[in-house]
């Protein structure tokens, strides 16, 4: 009985390791196809940014970084699909420094290449400015203020996009945007909904890292926001909605198992945590 | 072709360099480690000079700026110098004007406070609290009997709300220590506690769920893009 609990409740951590890795890589290779059942609030951000029209204005905030890549960043690159697709003026931004940069700028150029979109007349990179509350608050007045110029050091104002979207005053702003669109893996999303959306009424939706998730649904229950895209089931159901096999349906295979896994080894040390209190 | 299969096995190295802490602290992820502290660090000081300080200085001080806006921007200036005081070399060589660096500080404090305060009353208080309470008094209570999936989802909708209340209420309680909890404040206090657990069960799951989505793609990233296994 002792050799039964102890395998139970010590199992050796290299054994769960083994286990686990096994159980990620087989799905990889043997590619099973899944069925979903896309939740709402996902179908309603993928709707959100459907309902745009041509020429309409889609700003997006990539504040995250690698860490959350293969949550964020299949959700990322169907919405610029979606985008470049209808004609929709994109914009983008972030609050995260390097990290929100590299992922942003590479999603948006690989996106951009892809649709044979024009710099300048399809799409803008404003870049990072420190200071989320103050940026934001900043932006609401004109968006010259905060970003004078654009990641290239270029005046923003000196691109075709500019002049389309900036309406007949010429002064860019949050009356001007049709949709933001945040990628979240912090707290950035709070200050977005609770500067931007409480004052200036942008409508808004946010896919975020599963750490995040449970945060952000509250706001959609309150319809503060129109969707709420969380974790890589999100990303997965995102895909699926646009039809599409990215990243987050490749690597969805693996979730399953491993987490079937981890609840297992949960189960196990519990049942034997249990039986040792019962026997003493 | 040749930077982007040269970068491929970097990354494969820093990701099995990193990985290799399952063996314990070594070398090689000590490595890893200090390598991605330094690139983050110098790209990060770099990034902030060209994106943020040197284009804000630059718009500030154009000579067809107005008056107000060149002094505003020689201030703040000022003040980001003010904060380099409180480098440890400047707080050896001028101990006592250390304190000036609190000045800039007061006013990032100061700022902060005054927008965020007023944005958490504005838009997480009052659109909480009122979405809290209005579907508890104007319910709908349309139960779908079409199929068992539509009339579990129809169930929930009913009593979700007055879960959410509930859950807010209790919790409440539960932070409430102006008198001490027992008898029926001690019993509402106890199901705060159950559903407070129930919130940070969740939390942990999806944390869970966050961590093993990057190992996956990690490992997604070894055998596609670096072995090639994957086709």
């Amino acid at each position: 009985m002792k050799a039964i609990l102890d395998f139970l409740t010590l199992i050796d951590r290299r054994i769960i390791y083994s286990i686990l890795i096994f159980s990620i890589i087989v799905p990889l290779f043997l590619k099973p196809s899944l069925p979903t059942r896309p939740t709402q609030e996902v179908i309603d951000a993928y709707n959100a940014v459907e309902s745009l029209k041509e020429g309409d204005v889609l700003l997006i905030s990539t504040d995250y970084g690698p860490s959350a890549y293969p949550e964020l960043q299949p959700v990322y690159e169907v919405v610029l699909e979606q985008a470049f697709r209808k004609n929709i003026k994109v914009l983008l931004m972030t609050h995260w420094q390097f990290q929100g940069l590299i992922v942003g700028v590479n999603g948006i150029e690989k996106v951009a290449k892809k649709f044979n979109k024009k710099y300048g007349e399809d799409y803008l990179i404003l870049g990072f400015k420190p200071g989320v509350a103050g940026v934001m608050v900043g932006l609401s007045e004109d968006f010259r203020n905060v970003f004078p110029n654009d990641y290239y050091g270029k005046p923003i104002d000196s691109y075709p996009i500019y002049k389309q979207i900036s309406g007949d005053d010429g002064v860019l702003n949050y009356k001007d945007i049709d949709l933001l669109f945040g990628f979240e893996a912090g707290a950035t999303g709070d200050f977005w909904v609770q500067i931007v959306q409480a004052r200036y009424g942008v409508k808004m939706a946010f896919s975020v890292t599963a750490v995040m998730a449970p945060g952000y649904f509250p706001y959609y229950q309150a319809k503060q926001v129109v969707g709420v895209v969380g974790g890589l089931k999100g990303a997965f159901d995102y895909e699926s909605l646009a039809k599409k096999k990215g990243l987050a349906s490749l690597i969805m295979v693996s979730q399953i198992p491993a987490h079937t896994i981890i609840l297992l080894f949960i189960l196990l040390g519990n049942i034997g945590f249990i039986i040792r209190r019962i026997i003493k | 072709m040749i930077w982007d299969i040269l970068g491929i096995w970097v990354a494969a190295f820093l990701t099995l360099a990193i990985l290799s802490f399952i063996f314990g602290d070594n070398p090689i992820y000590k490595l890893a480690e200090h390598i991605f502290v330094g690139i983050s660090a110098g790209y990060g000081v770099i990034l902030a000079l060209n994106q943020a300080i040197w284009p804000s200085i630059q718009m500030g001080l154009m000579p067809s700026q107005h008056f107000f806006i060149k002094f505003m921007t020689i201030i703040a200036i000022l003040l980001g110098i003010l904060t380099l005081i409180r480098l440890e070399i400047f707080s050896y060589i001028f101990p006592s004007l250390v304190w000036l660096s609190r000045v800039p500080i007061a006013f990032v404090v100061g700022i902060g406070s005054g927008i965020t305060i007023v944005a958490s009353i504005q838009g997480f208080i009052f659109p909480q609290v009122s979405a809290t309470f209005l579907p508890v008094l104007s319910p709908n209570y349309t139960i779908d009997f079409s199929s068992p999936l539509n009339f579990l989802n129809s169930l929930l909708s009913v009593i979700g709300p007055f879960v959410i209340l509930l859950g807010v209420i209790t919790a409440l309680v539960y932070f409430y220590f102006s008198t001490e909890q027992r008898g029926i404040l001690l019993g509402i206090a106890k199901i705060g506690i159950l559903i407070m657990m129930i919130t940070f069960g969740a939390s942990f799951g999806y944390t869970i769920m966050a961590r093993f989505s990057l190992l996956i793609s990690r490992f997604y990233f070894l055998l596609s893009d670096w072995l090639n296994l994957l086709k």
